[in-house]
């Protein structure tokens, strides 16, 4: 709509919008080529603002505590954490599911968005690839941790073994294995499922998984995405080159996949009567009303109430609101993988082996030491790389029609 | 070892020769392979020498070895020897074998030739080897907290026997444990002959003094209808073994044809072992068990010219809550006359003893399924213990021999033991283990272990059995054969001189030596007489010996006051084993706690009182109070209170001390078993207590366990294997042949109708498998690490529930859900069937335990074998890989003696037979549930027991084919109840 070198930085004029209340534009008016490259890189180049130093400080801490906890664990074993029998899996494989699902959305953006010709990905799409390295260096941190003997993680890999001993290929984790390691294939939430799908546990051993794993992965990675985008841009004021438009379309993935979620849920509730198993009926039953009910509940306020927010246009573009449905998301998607992890675990199928589960401070410190590990990546990123492609914006820059809806 | 020779048994199993085997060398370990080239030598010489500088890089342990300058006989190094030898438990011989490698005990079994035994162990006996290298026994000679030597203490006692010798001894006494040594109490009336106006006493804190002359022997394997009025004969009895034996026996059932199965009544409190078989059972107070043998007693057609005294509730007319009960109880004893079995306990006063005796020869039991037991003659000069109370507390005692025990902790409170026991000058505790009593004795003199010291000891029956050594004392101890040798001012013998020498001088038989070697090495004593004496003493009378009041106090049936149970701990017994951590662990058998005691009540007593498991209440009783935490128990009789004794230990080991709380405190000597009058408040205080098994409801039909009647099985022997549902065999995509087993196809039976609960596989896996002990916090976390554990369901309503016990092992799925999540294949199948696990290769992901259905893996959470004392590591079984941190673990099916058989069939050059191969489950049950074996041997036991109609798959549809298999349990209901 406006010219390229009309200028640029004090114009805040009202974003368009279309009748439906969506914003139109990708970038507000009045950018060119200079504003554009001055707003971007002048980041890197200048003194960090006084917020960037406390949240990298905040950040740098809980690595700090990451590393106590990882050191300990190393030296004591993973009896530190509150993993027992029967819940051999806890809060490591929940943290490493939901990270690598937050990993998704870079993915997600990076590809399929491209594929389709998507433009809107221009000004996130460097951030969420970022998020999503930092996201995978997370979750590829945790199934190490997660192991009993640590030091012999290559065991899993195949590589020419003297003995000629070779990992078991019918095992989902070795096949975990190479999702992670070509984590830019769209399957890897799919694979990670399979660990789910292919053990016969009751509330795991489900053919949904694979689709409703990738659909809750994208959920996640939006809210993610967003919980970085929105603080960031009102940081560095953005918000010309990251307009609402953004933020809206994010959302509206959100509602999407949030309903796909949802139905996954509802199907999995469903087929567990519906299949007349016990064991099934059985871990509904307790899933809902057992002693872990309340998590379920929780989950379904986070992930299925909350999110039906987003159908509201002024929700989506208000800032406040949608960074916090957002954080609703995340902290949901991580109660997702914990009820599948833990809750069915506790209660299989002899009674005589059921068990409580519950962490301990070294499974509280894990988690949000990893947290501690994203962010401060997270933080350095914003430091030292010009955030936002400088190349595409200018493309939106000289090719304005890209940048609007018709 | 010199003279003192220890006879191994002649077992064709034991040490293995090579004579069968011609080649004495692999092939090619002896002589060069044929056409062996230059090339290929200069090959293998370099390889050699890379080999050999390699070699430099380990780095070799510094200490010296010394080998055997002479090789002894019959020692092979990595051989296992397995010796007879027996010990006594509550004063009961018990035949034993124990394995030992290169001198050093690690396995207790039963011994097959012992009467008492029959091849089976309590879990006491598995778990006496680690209290052998405990490193919390006493160790030294010590006195006023100082060390001493041995010799130092033969002076002092020299020194006080000089000064009580004037008198004849008057002031001397003795104060022992229950004992049935022949030699043991030949010297001890030696003793008593030499100082004629000394005493000696017998304090036992479980004493079967109740019983007086009414001891039986009982047959059950002849009984048809067993009827138990509060009596735990499969599990806390002298002869517990071998009755589960008979009982189990007497319904045992493999084929529908000609099967039959005993009735068995059961009327207790609390519930035990014994109770939780019953196809009848009833909780009842332990007062109302006499009125309840008085109704019996009338119905059975016992009138008052039998001596039976009438009483209120017993006329027959007053109806009770267990009238249906009792009349189908007298139908099937009258139907059955000569052909059934009453038992009580020796918690019940000595009238129901008397009246059960009364019943059994009414019905004609006497000489059928009952006969006497031998009795036991004890030396003269016998006083009660009331008596040596009073006695010490007069001040009449200037020395106390202390041989055992530990009354300090565990004399009825209203003795007051500790006060007398200060009064005496001059003290001295002969003890394993440093205790209570041990602590306010002027000398303690640490004593040997059984597995240490020559002895001799009497079984139930009195069969007579010569204890041997398995290894030389490991501290500075002396048994009590030498400190009463002592006594009698002797030149100092040693043990193995003094029993020896007291059955040569019984015996002046020219071939003494033979027979003497035949007795060791078959751990029973068949040719020879045992030690006698000529003095033997009246017993003293029962008043006196703190049991029974004269007058007892009766209520009305169903009264609603408390009343108050002492019990021995089914793993501490008396408190003798605070400090095991294996019996510890091991789960308690209905609540399932570990490392604790708790006061049980019943579920409507909990509600009355508004009870929560793990609630502190104060318990009142006579006057004296405890703080006790309550646990819920299903199946308590709704106002008993049990309190198991042998807990709140404060001088006990690291493991011991401080576990639970002190029952004895209250325990008096009129309500020595049980007694009303009980009080309880709840005080708002909690205890967390710890179990390993938390959900006892099935929940619903889920295919781990079938049960049905025995009426049921006889009109559908199938019923069981109806209710399964087994996909078939080829709704595989694999081909569901590929892997035939052509060769040993193992496989295992465990039958859940026989088996009844006791745990003693869970403690022979533990000890055989080099299991560690976690401790109660990682029990807390659900990590206990036993491979085999014995899972308890409850049905029927809580306050009176059936029991139903299942041991669990890994069950060897042929399709095992474990093996194909490994990433590493750290888990896999063998070509015998066996579910393997590479400790070496695994790299913890703990996938295989999330998918077993069965949860019978276990993970090494941490370093559980970290901080082993130099004692503790002797007690390893030398076959069997001590597992670190961060590996999987289970059940191996005891592949370590799988293949010992192996290699003993190999060498003889023929297969492995029937019965080579027994798992220490199977080995030390003493029911014969779990049998083990090749199931493509189909004159096998187990293939035998694979084709009864009672075989089934434990959740069967999930298409795992478990080679360990189960028999449905059945219950033979009286067609009248």
């Amino acid at each position: 709509m406006s010219a390229p070198n009309q200028s640029p930085l004090t114009s805040h004029e009202s974003p368009s919008y279309s009748p439906l209340g969506y914003p139109t534009n990708l970038l507000a008016p009045g950018q060119t080529y200079e504003t554009v490259n001055k707003t971007i890189a002048e980041i890197p180049l200048s003194r960090a603002p006084m917020s960037w130093r406390f949240g990298f400080f905040v950040a740098f801490l809980l690595l700090m505590m990451f590393l106590v906890a990882i050191t300990w664990l190393f030296a004591k074993g993973v009896g530190i954490w509150g993993v027992n029998i029967p819940v051999a899996w806890g809060f490591a494989i929940v943290n490493f599911v939901w990270w690598v699902g937050i990993a998704h959305a870079g993915t997600f953006i990076s590809a399929i968005l491209l594929l389709l010709f998507q433009h809107w990905r221009t000004a996130i799409n460097r951030f969420t690839e970022a998020m999503t390295l930092f996201a995978v260096a997370c979750a590829g941190s945790m199934p190490l941790l997660h192991l009993g003997r640590p030091w012999v993680f290559y065991w899993l890999f195949p590589y020419p073994d003297t003995m000629g001993v070779w990992p078991q290929f019918r095992s989902p984790l070795v096949w975990d294995v190479f999702a992670v390691g070509t984590y830019f294939t769209i399957s890897l939430l799919c694979v990670v499922s399979l660990d789910f799908s292919v053990a016969i546990v009751p509330g795991w051993h489900s053919t949904i998984f694979p689709p409703y794993f990738v659909a809750g992965a994208i959920y996640s990675g939006f809210a993610m995405s967003l919980n970085i985008v929105i603080p960031v841009r009102k940081i560095y004021h953005l918000e010309h080159l990251i307009t609402e438009r953004y933020l809206n379309n994010m959302a509206n993935i959100m509602l999407a996949t949030g309903l796909i979620v949802a139905y996954g849920y509802f199907i999995e509730a469903f087929m567990a009567f519906y299949s007349g198993d016990i064991f099934e009926r059985y871990m509904m039953m307790n899933r809902a009303f057992g002693p872990y009910g309340w998590v379920f509940w929780t989950l379904m306020v986070f992930n299925v109430l909350v999110p039906q927010t987003l159908w509201s246009a002024r929700i989506r573009r208000n800032t406040v609101a949608l960074f916090i449905v957002a954080l609703f998301i995340n902290a949901g998607m991580w109660i997702e993988r914990f009820v599948i992890v833990v809750t069915s675990l506790t209660r299989d199928f002899t009674p005589s082996a059921w068990h409580m589960y519950s962490p301990t401070k070294w499974d509280w410190m894990t988690l949000f030491g990893s947290v501690g590990l994203f962010l401060t990546l997270q933080f350095l990123f914003i430091r030292l790389v010009p955030m936002i492609s400088i190349s595409e914006t200018r493309e939106l820059v000289a090719e304005p029609d890209k940048a609007t809806i018709k | 070892m010199k003279r003192e020779r220890q006879i191994p048994i002649t077992d064709h199993r034991s040490p293995i020769t090579r004579a069968n085997s011609t080649d004495e060398f692999a092939p090619g370990a002896s002589e060069w392979p044929a056409g062996l080239s230059r090339r290929e030598f200069l090959r293998l010489s370099s390889a050699t020498l890379a080999l050999a500088g390699l070699g430099a890089c380990t780095k070799q342990p510094l200490e010296k070895i010394v080998p055997y300058v002479e090789q002894p006989e019959v020692v092979i190094p990595g051989k296992p020897l397995r010796f007879a030898t027996a010990t006594q438990y509550d004063g009961f011989g018990q035949g034993l074998l124990v394995t030992g490698y290169e001198g050093r005990p690690t396995k207790i079994e039963g011994n097959p030739t012992h009467p008492a035994s029959l091849g089976a162990t309590s879990v006491w006996a598995q778990a006496d080897v680690l209290d052998l290298y405990d490193p919390d026994r006493a160790q030294t000679v010590t006195t006023g907290g100082g060390i001493k030597t041995l010799d130092d203490f033969w002076n002092a006692l020299n020194l006080a026997l000089e000064s009580v010798k004037p008198a004849a001894g008057a002031t001397l006494r003795i104060l022992t444990e229950a004992i049935s040594s022949p030699t043991l109490l030949a010297q001890l009336a030696d003793v008593m002959q030499k100082f004629p106006a000394a005493r000696w006493c017998i304090w036992d804190p479980l004493n079967r003094d109740n019983l007086n002359a009414n001891e039986w022997l009982c047959d059950f394997s002849k009984a048809k209808v067993v009827v138990a009025l509060e009596s735990d004969f499969l599990y806390a009895h002298p002869y517990a073994l071998r009755y589960a034996r008979d009982f189990s026996n007497a319904r045992r059932i493999i084929d529908a044809e000609g099967a039959r199965m005993s009735r068995f009544y059961a009327a207790e409190p609390t519930p035990t072992i014994t109770g939780s078989n019953a196809d009848h059972r009833i909780a009842v107070a332990a007062r109302d068990i006499l009125p309840l043998a008085q109704a019996i007693a009338t119905r059975a057609g016992l009138t008052e010219l039998d001596g039976l005294k009438p009483s209120s509730s017993s006329d027959g007319k007053i109806h009770h809550p267990w009238q249906d009960w009792i009349e189908a109880v007298v139908r099937d004893l009258k139907a059955n006359r000569g052909a059934s079995v009453i038992i009580t306990g020796e918690t019940q006063p000595l009238e129901v003893h008397a009246l059960v005796s009364q019943i059994n020869t009414k019905l004609g039991n006497n000489g059928v399924t009952i006969s006497p037991v031998p009795p036991l003659a004890l030396p003269a000069n016998r006083i009660g213990f009331r008596e040596l109370v009073d006695e010490m507390r007069g001040g009449a005692v200037e020395l106390l021999i202390v041989l055992g025990g530990n009354p300090r902790y565990d004399a009825a409170a209203d003795f007051d033991f500790a006060a007398a026991f200060e009064k005496v000058k001059l003290r001295v505790h002969h003890s394993v283990y440093f205790n209570e009593t041990s602590r306010h004795s002027h000398w303690h003199i640490p004593a040997l272990h059984f597995l240490e010291s020559w002895s001799d000891t009497r079984a139930f029956d009195g069969s007579v059995s010569i204890a041997q050594p398995l290894i030389e004392p490991m501290y500075a101890g002396t048994s009590a054969h030498e400190v009463l040798e002592a006594l009698t001012g002797q030149s100092p013998r040693t043990s193995y001189e003094i029993v020896h020498t007291r059955w040569q001088t019984e015996n002046p038989v020219p071939d003494f030596e033979a027979k003497w070697r035949r007795a060791l090495s078959d751990g029973i004593v068949r040719e020879l007489a045992a030690p006698s004496f000529p003095n033997h003493g009246e017993s003293p009378a029962l008043a006196a010996s703190a049991s029974l009041p004269a007058e007892r106090e009766r209520t009305e049936m169903q009264g609603s006051k408390l009343e108050l149970l002492f019990r021995p701990d089914v793993s501490v017994r008396d408190g003798r084993y605070a400090n095991n951590g294996w019996l510890q662990e091991l789960p308690r058998q209905f609540s399932k706690l570990v490392w604790d005691n708790a006061a049980l009540i019943s579920p409507q007593l909990a509600k009355r009182e508004e009870l929560e498991n793990g609630d502190i209440v104060d318990v009142t009783f006579r006057d004296r109070t405890i703080q006790a935490p309550v646990w819920i128990q299903p199946g308590q009789a709704e106002n008993s209170v049990t309190m198991p004794l042998g807990y709140g230990r404060e001088v006990a080991g690291r493991v011991g001390r401080n576990v639970g709380f002190n029952a004895y405190a209250l325990r008096t000597a009129d309500a020595f078993w049980f007694g009303d009058g009980l009080t309880i408040r709840k005080n708002g205080a909690r205890h967390s207590f710890v179990g390993t098994q938390q959900h006892h409801d099935v929940h619903g039909p889920r295919g781990i366990l079938h049960d049905g009647t025995f009426e049921e099985f006889v009109s559908n022997p199938h019923f069981a294997q109806e209710k399964e549902n087994h996909p078939s065999i080829d709704e595989t995509l694999y081909n569901p042949t590929e892997y035939p087993y052509k060769g040993y196809k193992w496989g295992m039976v465990v039958d859940l109708n026989v088996c009844i609960g006791c745990h003693a596989c869970t403690i022979a896996c533990q000890a055989e498998n080099n299991i560690p002990v976690v401790g109660k916090q990682q029990v807390a976390m659900h990590r206990e690490m036993h491979w085999i554990r014995v899972d308890t369901y409850y049905s029927g309503a809580a306050d009176d529930p059936e029991f139903t016990h299942q041991p669990v092992p890994c069950m060897h799925c042929e399709n095992a859900p474990c093996e194909l999540v490994c990433p590493v294949g750290a888990t896999v199948h063998d070509d015998e069937g066996l579910n393997l696990q590479v400790y070496n290769r695994c790299v913890g992901t703990r996938y295989c335990s999330n998918n077993c259905p069965y949860k019978v893996r276990r993970f090494n959470f941490l370093e559980y074998n970290n901080g082993l004392s130099p004692t503790e590591k002797l007690v390893k079984n030398p076959d069997v890989t001590v597992r670190s941190r961060g590996v999987m673990e289970k059940c191996t099916y005891c592949i370590q003696r799988i293949n010992a058989a192996r290699i003993t069939a190999e060498l003889e050059k023929r297969t492995i037979g029937d019965g080579d191969i027994v798992p220490a489950c199977a080995q030390v049950c003493p029911v014969e549930a779990i049998v083990f074996g090749n199931m493509n041997d189909t004159r096998s036991r187990v293939a035998h027991l694979k084709r009864s109609p009672l075989n089934y798959w434990m959740l069967g549809e999930l298409n795992t084919r478990p080679r360990t298999t189960y028999f449905a349990k059945l219950r033979n209901r009286s067609s009248d109840l």
